[in-house]
């Protein structure tokens, strides 16, 4: 049997696509990709039309994209999560169909369950044999974990994986293995190093961000939820790694052990690893080198699918198992709904990615967010977008105190107890606007954009062009 | 209450802004070292206008002026005084006549503005081998100054000598400045520490500085901050102690008793004094003795 | 105060605003703002009022605003008169 090709071309042709059909694409080269302009290019050289992208994150890298949009060959984009500059041309309604946004447990929980068939998924694999077992650990252009692609290449009707790096049957340590796999296809790159992992990440300077990290750490030190066993997730922001970096001070002085750290992994949670924080790592995707280099070497940290990680469908997931994330926001309202898909002026510039699963999931949710950026303050009336609602949201931290959402008296009065700013939410708004002054609303467009599906498959809310 | 004193660059809006809020029980307006001579005035007006128009949630003010050897000390004070600093920081003071020059014009400006008299307090920066040598003149020289300030960075150019992480060639500087200042009855504050990547650096160097008996530590980055304002409160044995040798003082008065002892030592007034200071310093840090 | 020459204060960098002044027969003022829909008004606002303290009355008053508050923009507005105003 031979599953190899010799071009993109030859695989499109092979896999049967055609008008109307469904192609998927993991971001684990992020915007170093170059395979989802690769493959359009080929679909649109074929004039095969009408097709549904399903991404499982966009970045400025793909804006080829708006020239397939309007040229007809795609019409409909799912993803979860669309970067500023791409988002940018969606919010000026560059597509009849609105942009179907789901959460990283939400997509594999409906590609799994049918909801959203795919029909060719091209899966970029850094390392792959001639038979399809591949790998991002390995190559010129590792990234470390695959985890979202692993329902893409489980349930599409036909799988193409691509690789720079074509090692002879059979790779050994493969992630997703060749019974999934229909054709593979050499090319000279998938995609630019520098621009799918980062180098290290250091700790930030600002120093709004340093007291913010500095609260975050003793909030969790005095949530009740920092014990031996204790599992954590952060996200790759300035504020968010500051935050893991106390923590691990915290942790290490009071000889806490914890069980595992969880979610898209940097060199700050691996070096928490290092250190005895954690026993293991359950890795979705990786951030920098010292996370690629972590998960190719070290057998503690593993490699999990978006399924395992966040999907509301599987039988368990890892989000559930969570104690304690640190998530951002571009906006946050008076009853903790937290918006990550707009910015300031209304237009798209995110998504939920994991946001909304980790949250629904760990025990305790924490926003980490200036007061105001750029005059603009975080604290609204109304968030412009819903992307997580506010029923998830445990706490607010900010550098001009700390809200707790009032069902969680508790946590309110631990924080109290501990000596930590606490402020009503209302309040912290007044007082934002105080120093800011009160911004004058928004006007949107009246054409929907997008939807934002939550991870129970409900709309949560509507996004609007921008006018 | 002033353990910790946080540098923010004068000129820089984002910086300013967030004095309130980043956990300094003073912050330090600088329109000296931070700020390039072109755009002094730049900086005196945001500076001015922070302290107009910002809440900075009870923190302490101190606007660190040029020094009196420049042409721009006096249009800072014009500048910033009539926003009523609390502290004004002057750097290279090295004699008494430095802080008198400054006193005077300070005078000067609060009987045109009609501000209180003395309002505005001074802490002159101690970088130059004259300024330690003058210290405990400089520290006595007029009712404005509330404390000594080391700097050490300037100070080391001076001596001809390394700025070195362990600070053996300030030592002497330290402990002058601290029994000087003492002397004087101010309080004194240690020179920055500048690795802001040594997190375990900043707390022996801030250890050191409180047993050598300073008040206080500066900074020039917020994650500093937090370590000085621990290292330089009392601790809760600390609390103890004071509030037993304060029950003890009332005991022997009721009973009539001359010399008191606790612990097996004699309790004098020096330690009276001090025992009084802990436990204010504790009820501002809102630390109750129930507590302890 | 006149306006004399040419003159400008602040910088491009977030909450900063960078404000350039030049002669003219009469008061023009354009505000370009990250945050312009939201307080385009104010800013505007908070232009004309330093003018009209330091007694500016013509003036081209051109400001980038990169979200600054109004203590900042008041500042760099400030600072450009003084200098637009000098003595040469």
């Amino acid at each position: 049997m031979n599953k190899l090709v010799n071009s993109i071309r030859e695989a499109i042709a092979l896999s049967g696509l055609q008008d109307g059909m469904t192609v998927s694409f993991h971001h684990h080269l992020r915007n170093g990709d170059h395979v989802l302009n690769m493959v359009m290019h080929e679909i649109a050289e074929l004039g095969i039309r009408d097709l549904t992208v399903n991404a499982s994150s966009l970045f400025d890298v793909h804006m080829p994209l708006v020239d397939h949009i309007q040229n007809g060959v795609v019409s409909h984009v799912l993803a979860d999560y669309i970067s500023a500059g791409l988002g940018k041309a969606f919010s000026a309604g560059i597509m009849e169909k609105p942009v179907q946004f789901r959460t990283h447990g939400g997509r594999p929980c409906d590609i799994a369950s049918g909801k959203t068939p795919i029909d060719v998924a091209f899966i970029a694999a850094p390392t792959s044999d001639t038979m399809g077992n591949c790998s991002g650990k390995y190559g010129k252009s590792a990234c470390g974990s695959l985890g979202y692609a692993f329902a893409d290449a489980m349930y599409a009707k036909r799988v193409v994986v691509i690789t720079d790096n074509l090692v002879p049957y059979p790779l050994a340590d493969f992630s997703i293995a060749e019974n999934y796999v229909d054709y593979v296809v050499q090319v000279d790159a998938i995609g630019d190093p520098r621009g799918i992992v980062s180098g290290t990440t250091k700790i930030t300077r600002d120093p709004v961000g340093l007291v913010m990290a500095q609260y975050a750490a003793k909030v969790i030190d005095a949530s009740g939820l920092l014990k031996d066993g204790f599992s954590f997730q952060t996200g790759a922001g300035g504020a968010s790694l500051a935050a893991a970096k106390f923590l691990k001070d915290i942790m290490l002085k009071k000889e806490i052990q914890g069980s595992f750290g969880l979610g898209g992994i940097t060199g700050y949670m691996v070096d928490m690893l290092k250190a005895g924080c954690f026993k293991t790592l359950l890795d979705v995707q990786c951030f920098d080198l010292g996370a690629v280099e972590s998960i190719r070497t070290n057998p503690a940290h593993r490699e999990i699918s978006a399924l395992q990680y966040a999907s509301p469908g599987s039988k368990s997931a890892a989000v559930d198992s969570l104690d304690v994330v640190i998530l951002g926001a571009t906006e946050i309202d008076t009853d903790f709904n937290v918006n990550v898909h707009t910015d300031s002026q209304g237009c798209i510039m995110g998504g939920s990615g994991g946001h909304s699963d980790t949250a629904a999931g760990a025990k305790l949710s924490m926003i980490i967010a200036p007061m105001f950026r750029a005059r603009l303050p975080i604290v609204t009336d109304r968030v412009t977008c819903i992307s997580t609602p506010g029923k998830d949201v445990d706490v607010l931290v900010t550098q001009g105190g700390i809200a707790v959402n009032p069902a969680k008296t508790e946590l309110k009065n631990r924080l109290i107890d501990a000596g930590l700013p606490v402020i009503d939410i209302a309040e912290l708004k007044e007082k934002t606007e105080r120093i800011t002054g009160k911004p004058q609303k928004l006007t949107h467009g009246d054409r929907i954009v997008a939807e934002v599906i939550s991870r129970n498959g409900d709309i949560l809310d509507k996004i609007y062009s921008v006018s | 209450m002033r353990r910790s004193m946080l540098f923010l660059p004068g000129n820089n809006p984002n910086m300013l802004i967030n004095a309130g809020c980043l956990g300094a029980d003073a912050v330090i307006f600088d329109l000296e070292d931070a700020v390039s001579p072109a755009e002094k005035d730049a900086a005196r007006l945001l500076v001015r206008n922070t302290m107009r128009y910002m809440d900075l949630d009870g923190c302490e003010i101190v606007v660190r002026i040029n020094s009196v050897d420049t042409d721009f000390w006096r249009k800072d004070l014009d500048t910033v005084i009539p926003c009523k600093p609390d502290v004004i920081l002057l750097p290279k003071s090295a004699e008494p006549a430095d802080i008198r020059l400054v006193d005077e014009y300070i005078s000067d400006l609060e009987e045109k503005l009609e501000l209180q008299k003395g309002g505005v307090q001074i802490m002159p920066l101690i970088e130059t081998a004259m300024g330690v040598e003058n210290a405990f003149a400089i520290a006595s020289s007029c009712k404005r100054v509330c404390a000594l300030f080391l700097g050490a960075e300037d100070l080391t150019a001076d001596l001809q000598c390394k700025r070195t992480k362990e600070g053996r060639e300030i030592e002497y500087a330290r402990q002058r400045l601290v029994v000087a200042a003492r002397a004087a009855g101010v309080d004194v504050y240690d020179t920055p520490f500048t690795d802001v990547n040594d997190d375990e650096g900043i707390v022996q160097d801030a250890r050191l500085a409180k047993a050598l008996g300073f008040t206080g530590k500066a900074s020039i980055s917020p994650r500093h901050v937090d370590v000085i304002n621990e290292v330089f409160s009392p601790t809760l044995a600390e609390i103890e102690y004071a509030y037993e040798v304060v029950e003890a003082i009332r005991v022997a008065k009721e009973m009539g008793k001359g010399a008191v002892s606790l612990r097996g030592k004699m309790i004098d007034a020096p330690i009276v004094a001090r025992a009084e200071r802990t436990i204010a310093m504790a009820k501002a840090l809102g630390l109750d003795r129930t507590e302890v | 105060m006149k306006i004399l020459k040419v003159a400008c204060a602040g910088t491009l960098e977030s909450s900063d605003t960078y404000v350039e002044l030049e002669p003219c027969d009469e008061l023009e003022i354009t505000v370009e703002s990250v945050v312009e829909k939201q307080f385009g008004d104010r800013i505007k606002q908070a232009v004309k009022d330093v003018l009209s303290e330091c007694g500016v009355e013509c003036a081209r008053v051109r400001v980038i605003d990169r979200g600054a508050l109004d203590c900042t923009i008041r500042a760099r507005v400030e600072t450009a008169v003084l200098r637009a105003g000098g003595e040469d």
